[in-house]
């Protein structure tokens, strides 16, 4: 009966055909390029306003250099806040929820910032390692806090967003489930379970769009420190 | 104009047969159909001067009953606590 709960994350599949890939690929439907006219519909004027908007808010901190990075950390952006927000319709799949996805997000583009600035400039990457004005005593302990701290990053930037996504999603179905077996019973007490189950709708709608700005942000920083 | 070259809604309904024993079923067919499908809806709904939240909400929608019809079955067979 408890199991039933996370039975809503399993990835599904028609007749052996794992149907991720057509949820993964079905913002693209969501966004469309800009073609060659001036003046395009109101959809693409409104999604090209919130990307300039995105690109200055995480290109501002970052180096010439840096600004290499921006197709594909906006890109990445606009991918995970159309996936998370679209797993708050009903009955849909949000690929974010499974781990194997985020850390395959997460992953690959840590290890790139991270051999980009071993490469560039190793002295000042490896200099992150030490905090400027640490005590002599406490240097040979901080070393090696920093350096997990640094090697848990990819880690902790998947788990963060499948355990957010995952929760939120979890916690909207317990909450309806409660409401729904209450109405019979006590209509007033399942009242009360709706009012709590539009402000959690709210707040998970908030979080959708939080988490993918943390994953982004979080991302740009670590390339601040190595580029 | 000759059978093949018309569009669905312009064929008859005693001739869909015939329409679609001249229809390309290869995997660029299909595919090519497909996108024609798309960039139809699209210009008709979506890519006007002064859309409103109709295009993207029936798209939405559309998407929401796909994912009912895949979850059908797993759907159909979870009883909730119902012992109270």
């Amino acid at each position: 009966m408890i199991l039933s709960f996370f039975d809503q994350f399993t990835s599904p599949c028609l007749l052996g055909i794992p149907l991720i890939l057509i949820s993964m690929l079905f913002p693209t439907l969501l966004l469309p390029s800009p073609t060659s006219r001036w003046i395009t519909n109101r959809l693409s004027a409104l999604q090209l306003w919130l990307i300039h908007l995105t690109t200055k808010q995480l290109m501002l901190p970052l180096n010439k250099e840096g600004h290499k990075w921006a197709l594909i950390l906006v890109s990445l952006m606009a991918l995970l806040l159309t996936t998370n927000l679209l797993g708050l319709l009903p009955y849909t799949f949000t690929p974010t929820t499974q781990l194997s996805m985020n850390m395959a997000l997460a992953f690959p583009l840590w290890l790139a910032t991270l051999l980009t600035g071993l490469r560039n400039q190793p002295t000042t990457s490896l200099g992150h390692l030490l905090p400027e004005g640490t005590p002599t005593p406490l240097i040979p302990a901080l070393i090696l806090i920093e350096t997990t701290s640094l090697l848990i990053r990819p880690l902790a930037l998947g788990v963060r967003l499948t355990a957010n996504l995952t929760a939120g999603h979890l916690l909207i179905q317990l909450i309806s489930t409660a409401t729904t077996t209450l109405l019979p019973i006590l209509p007033t007490l399942s009242a009360l379970t709706t009012l709590i189950l539009l402000l959690l709708t709210i707040l998970e709608i908030a979080v959708a769009m939080i988490q993918a700005y943390v994953f982004v942000l979080l991302l740009s920083l670590y390339l601040q420190e190595n580029i | 104009g000759p059978l093949s070259e018309r569009r669905l809604m312009d064929v008859r309904l005693r001739e869909l047969p015939a329409w679609l024993a001249t229809c390309d079923f290869s995997l660029q067919g299909l595919l090519g159909g497909v996108q024609k499908a798309w960039s139809s809806y699209y210009d008709k709904y979506i890519n006007v001067k002064r859309g409103g939240p109709a295009g993207i909400s029936m798209l939405l929608a559309g998407y929401c009953l796909l994912s009912y019809g895949w979850n059908y079955q797993h759907i159909s067979k979870i009883s909730f606590l119902v012992s109270v």
